[in-house]
């Protein structure tokens, strides 16, 4: 399986970053970053809050960007493309590379009306019955069409959060990009809230490429393939998850993941 | 004094002071439907002033005054949530945005009837409309704009960063993101802003005297560059410049001008609790 991947995408890289730095006015966030993540991959960012790894998630679709007074230096390469071309258009990129966040953040409205969100604002959808097909794709890709078939018109927020957070990726998921981002998604949930977001994932690796920032090391290690260690602001490790695991090559990797720092 | 003693003491004190500010408000809203409750009947709102405006109803300057607020809403709404608008989404904050919203502020505290003069010089004689609904509607819209500008601000600002990001992150552009979850989400706030702004518009006798208001005159106004009679005017020339004028006609015309305000303050307020238990963030 793995070599039939590698073998259709080249060297399989999705995104590749190369010296990739950024910074909050003078303050270096991120310190030439050099890393790739595989097509079709779970890639976990793991290390103490202040680390990185989030501004990191968020220059993967250049959200950073809303934030006044902040800079970014090198190069990220989507599919060969680097995103941070002037000629990129930064809509469209997000279009491609969707986002996941903290805590489950529905808009006010129906389930419907989240999940059609996207696709009415980028024109997908004629609307109509294709509408309802994207949104029904959407939820059955987000495990949550059968809860929830029968209340589309109902208010997101009357979902649990576990739920409202399956709402959120079901709302990514359908304008259809090709990288998920998830920023934490399941510290506000409970542990099989958190359990179903983590099978869920593994499903949805199937068809996308999932970056996730995670503080919980055992989400790292059950539900990633590969594992990268942020330590202020550089990148100290960046192996698949089995070995950085068992045997962590660094000695900074190990205290964190030992929980002895951080 | 025990904490108990001190907590029983501060409650009192402020509820007395609560009672001191709420008993003459009441006061003066049932003394006036008292004195003027009895003028009060189909006539006397249906039809236009007799006599030298001694008898008969108050017909057009109900009219007017409905006809002015409608002016005003239609001279402040796009203005003000345009402003609105820029200020809260797009306006960075610089030596000039400061001074603006500097400037907003204080024009919110400027007396009514600065903005009747400047009405005057302006639109009346500058632009050469003359006193007419239209130079009086720019002049209440102008007076309006800045409490609009800024409830409404407020209103944008109050709707939660995280909403804006879930939309830019799906690929939305900015202005995608403001029309379809800022704005909605705001909008109980903007409206009650809005009515509240025109409320006060329509009790305000200062920026049409000079603008619009006729002294008397006892038909409809054919066109928005006709003048026309409004109410708080109206009042105001039957309290002071007519002599023996009956009370019972200026308490009428009092109450009427009050039930006007009173009905655009409560609609507000319902606009607001209801839009409010909707959305539930």
């Amino acid at each position: 399986m793995d070599n039939q991947i590698l073998a259709s995408t080249g060297d399989g890289n999705k995104i590749e970053v190369q010296d990739f730095s950024f910074y909050y006015g003078d303050f270096p966030a991120l310190k030439s970053l050099n890393l790739s993540m595989k097509r079709n991959r779970i890639t976990a960012l793991i290390g103490p809050s202040g680390c990185g790894k989030s501004t990191f998630l968020r220059s993967l679709n250049r959200m950073n960007e809303t934030i006044r007074n902040t800079r970014a230096e090198g190069v990220i390469l989507l599919d060969g493309k680097n995103i941070y071309d002037p000629a990129v258009d930064v809509t469209e990129l997000r279009q491609h590379v969707g986002m996941v966040f903290q805590r489950p953040n529905p808009f006010p409205q129906s389930i419907y009306d989240n999940v059609a969100f996207g696709p009415r604002v980028l024109g997908l959808a004629g609307g109509g019955s294709r509408l309802d097909q994207i949104v029904q794709e959407s939820l059955e890709g987000a495990g949550l069409w059968h809860e929830v078939k029968h209340r589309l018109r109902t208010p997101a927020l009357d979902l649990s959060p576990g739920q409202q957070q399956r709402v959120c990726i079901a709302r990514t998921i359908a304008v259809k990009p090709e990288v998920i981002l998830m920023d934490e998604p399941c510290s506000a949930l409970d542990p099989v809230a958190t359990l179903h977001i983590e099978d869920l994932m593994r499903r949805l690796a199937e068809q996308y490429t999932i970056v996730i920032v995670t503080h919980n090391m055992q989400q790292a290690a059950r539900a990633s393939h590969w594992t990268g260690f942020f330590w202020l602001g550089e990148l100290i490790e960046f192996r698949q998850t089995g070995e950085i695991f068992r045997s962590p090559q660094e000695k900074l990797t190990e205290a964190y993941i030992t929980g002895r720092r951080g | 004094m025990t904490r108990q003693q001190a907590h029983q003491l501060a409650v009192g004190l402020i509820s007395a002071v609560a009672a001191l500010v709420v008993i003459p408000i009441v006061l003066v809203i049932l003394f006036i439907i008292v004195r003027g409750i009895g003028t009060l009947d189909w006539e006397f709102i249906t039809t236009v002033p007799r006599s030298g405006m001694k008898e008969g109803g108050i017909m057009p300057a109900i009219l007017g005054t409905v006809i002015l607020t409608f002016g005003t809403a239609i001279a402040c709404i796009p203005l003000a949530i345009g402003a609105a608008i820029y200020l809260a989404e797009y306006a960075r904050d610089t030596r000039l945005t400061r001074w603006v919203r500097l400037a907003i502020v204080n024009l919110a505290g400027i007396p009514s009837i600065v903005y009747g003069l400047f009405g005057l010089g302006a639109f009346v004689l500058f632009l050469n409309l003359g006193t007419s609904i239209i130079a009086g509607s720019l002049t209440l819209g102008i007076m309006t704009l800045p409490v609009v500008i800024s409830t409404a601000e407020e209103a944008i600002l109050a709707v939660p960063q995280r909403f804006r990001m879930v939309s830019l992150s799906l690929g939305a552009t900015r202005w995608q993101t403001i029309r379809s979850q800022v704005l909605p989400q705001a909008m109980p706030g903007i409206i009650t802003g809005v009515i509240l702004g025109l409320s006060r518009a329509a009790g305000e006798t200062a920026p049409i005297l000079f603008t619009v208001s006729a002294f008397y005159l006892p038909r409809l106004p054919h066109s928005i560059f006709d003048q026309t009679m409004a109410l708080p005017y109206h009042l105001y020339v039957i309290s002071t410049q007519v002599p023996d004028m009956p009370l019972s006609i200026q308490y009428g015309t009092a109450l009427v001008l009050m039930l006007i305000v009173l009905s655009l303050t409560l609609i507000a307020s319902i606009v607001r609790t209801k839009m409010r238990r909707r959305r539930e963030w």
